[in-house]
């Protein structure tokens, strides 16, 4: 392969050296069980150990209150069902938003089918949920509302305190999906009113496969998976020592340097929008200006299509996603792009670009260099920008 | 996930483009799926297809399979171009993937909307040919300019 411009943090992120490194020995060398009684195991059971104490510092949490998953998905399905089941006896309803993570989506339709009600909150043009509407679809039966910290196609940062403090004060449980924005930007769950907190590992340069849930103290839940002890019984299954191990020592490194990496992201995001909107005519910025993942940069593109788009900066080396329906594998475009009130063929011509702290200017001007091609040569064979000259004549 | 040849036609798309006063013209496609093709048909007296140029909205396959069909038709009397259908189109490419047939039959239905227009303003009849299913345009985005 050639030189790479990967802007697609938000898909996933390069495992960081020192990640894999610290997770080496574990394979080979610290294999024990965690579970078993000789040092082996006890070498192993003290390295999960203090990947979980090292997380839950990151939160403001209890190292008890740290379950480690398979990932962010699992951990959204464990949070959703096993809130669902075990507070059945209140009540069958959930609030969620039109713009969530499939892992939280699918999850609801999967209960709506066994008899729990599900209100998809609605946003606004910048992709925001009002704290208000939340508010208004509380009712005596909801158990949980369920809102994403941050949204992975256009990056807007929801207002988690507000909604926590709703939720709170109406004795509704509160989970967020935090996924994208966890490790990236400091989360408190005591100062945002957090009860339950998704992450995953791979989206900041830990390994994939790993992921946890914060469950606060308190909280009724079932046991995700049946077996042994581990997880404190809730989540059975030898852990995944060698990537939890890799888990923590991202957490340690995403923390350490958060301010610094985030401003070179901001920057990079920064520069990126403002040289696509100066320079390729009609394009939109999606989601919120202001409030917005430091590293998300989203577009729509008019009369081009997404898949092109990927598929022509791919040959360029450039790696990017889009909400098109092509790149889903269905015929309807991004759920995100639509509920933020896009026309179908505005939403087919969406680019994602998510920099990373790794990419540099001289990448962001390559691939500001490179859209301005494809999008007049792609706009050059697109009947529907004929149609718009030729209206404007 | 594509074909080498269907990368070639993606990539070097041939008879992109328009043709002015054109004998045919026939979009169809739909802004909802993301796919949008049009194609210009020039016939001359004799019913052969002088020349054929196309634009299209949308993915590669749309891309490629509106690319082959103009040059599975050009060169073509109208009754052969009738015989262009999906499969010729998809086996010219060798092959597309499963989720993307539908690409080839819209190409094969843009060639049949273009003869559609060209018989109706001949007053002439093509054998086997329907009327095309009525395209949807950009509807919707009417006034909205960025």
């Amino acid at each position: 392969m050639g030189h790479i411009i990967y802007l697609d943090h938000a898909a996933t992120t390069r495992t960081a050296p020192e990640v894999a490194e610290a997770m080496l020995p574990y394979f080979t060398e610290y294999y024990g069980n965690p579970s078993s009684i000789y040092s082996l195991g006890s070498a192993a059971k003290k390295a999960v150990m203090e990947a979980r104490e090292e997380i839950a510092a990151t939160l403001g949490a209890k190292t008890n209150e740290i379950y480690f998953t398979g990932g962010g998905s699992e951990a959204d399905n464990w949070a959703l069902i096993a809130t669902a089941e075990a507070y059945a006896g209140k009540g069958k309803h959930i609030i969620t938003s039109k713009i969530e993570h499939h892992a939280v989506l699918h999850t609801c339709a999967y209960l709506e089918k066994r008899g729990y009600e599900v209100t998809y909150l609605d946003v606004g043009e910048n992709g925001i949920v009002d704290p208000e509407d939340v508010r208004r679809a509380i009712r005596p039966d909801t158990i949980l509302v369920s809102v994403m910290f941050a949204n992975n196609e256009i990056g807007t940062i929801q207002p988690v305190r507000e909604i926590g403090a709703v939720a709170k004060e109406q004795g509704v449980l509160f989970h967020t999906d935090a996924v994208q924005a966890y490790a990236h930007m400091p989360i408190n769950v005591d100062e945002m009113n957090i009860d339950m907190l998704s992450a995953s590992g791979h989206k900041f340069n830990g390994p994939k496969g790993t992921g946890f849930l914060y469950i606060r103290t308190g909280i009724k839940t079932r046991s995700f998976l049946h077996g042994g002890q581990q997880e404190r019984g809730r989540r059975a299954g030898t852990e995944n020592v060698p990537g939890i191990v890799g888990l923590g020592k991202a957490v340690r490194l995403a923390f350490s340097n958060m301010e610094e990496h985030a401003g070179k992201e901001r920057k990079l995001r920064d520069y990126l929008i403002q040289r696509i909107e100066k320079e390729i005519p009609h394009c939109r910025l999606n989601g919120d200006r202001e409030r917005r993942l430091g590293n998300n940069v989203n577009f729509s593109f008019r009369f081009v299509e997404g898949e092109s788009l990927l598929i022509m900066l791919d040959m360029k080396g450039i790696c990017a996603s889009s909400g098109s329906a092509c790149t889903s594998g269905s015929l309807d475009p991004s759920h995100v792009l639509l509920a933020i009130g896009l026309p179908h063929e505005t939403a087919h011509g969406s680019l994602r670009l998510t920099v990373g702290f790794g990419n540099t200017m001289e990448e962001m001007d390559c691939v500001v260099e490179a859209l301005k091609e494809i999008v007049e040569k792609l706009r050059a064979m697109s009947p529907l920008y004929e149609d718009f000259i030729k209206k404007q004549k | 996930m594509y074909s080498e040849k269907v990368m070639d036609h993606f990539q070097n798309p041939r008879n992109v483009g328009e043709i002015e006063n054109a004998s045919g013209v026939g979009t169809v496609g739909n802004a909802k799926c993301g796919d949008i093709m049009r194609i210009y048909l020039d016939i001359d007296e004799d019913g052969i297809i002088r020349d054929c140029k196309f634009k299209t909205f949308g993915c590669g396959a749309a891309v490629a399979t509106s690319s082959m069909a103009t040059e599975l038709v050009k060169g073509k009397s109208v009754a052969e171009a009738m015989k262009v259908t999906n499969k010729a189109v998809m086996d010219a490419l060798d092959g597309l993937p499963p989720v993307k047939v539908h690409c080839s039959l819209l190409a094969e239905e843009a060639i049949h909307a273009a003869l559609w227009d060209y018989a109706e303003k001949h007053g002439i009849e093509i054998e086997g040919l329907k009327k095309p299913k009525a395209d949807i345009h950009e509807d919707g985005e009417e006034g909205e300019v960025y």
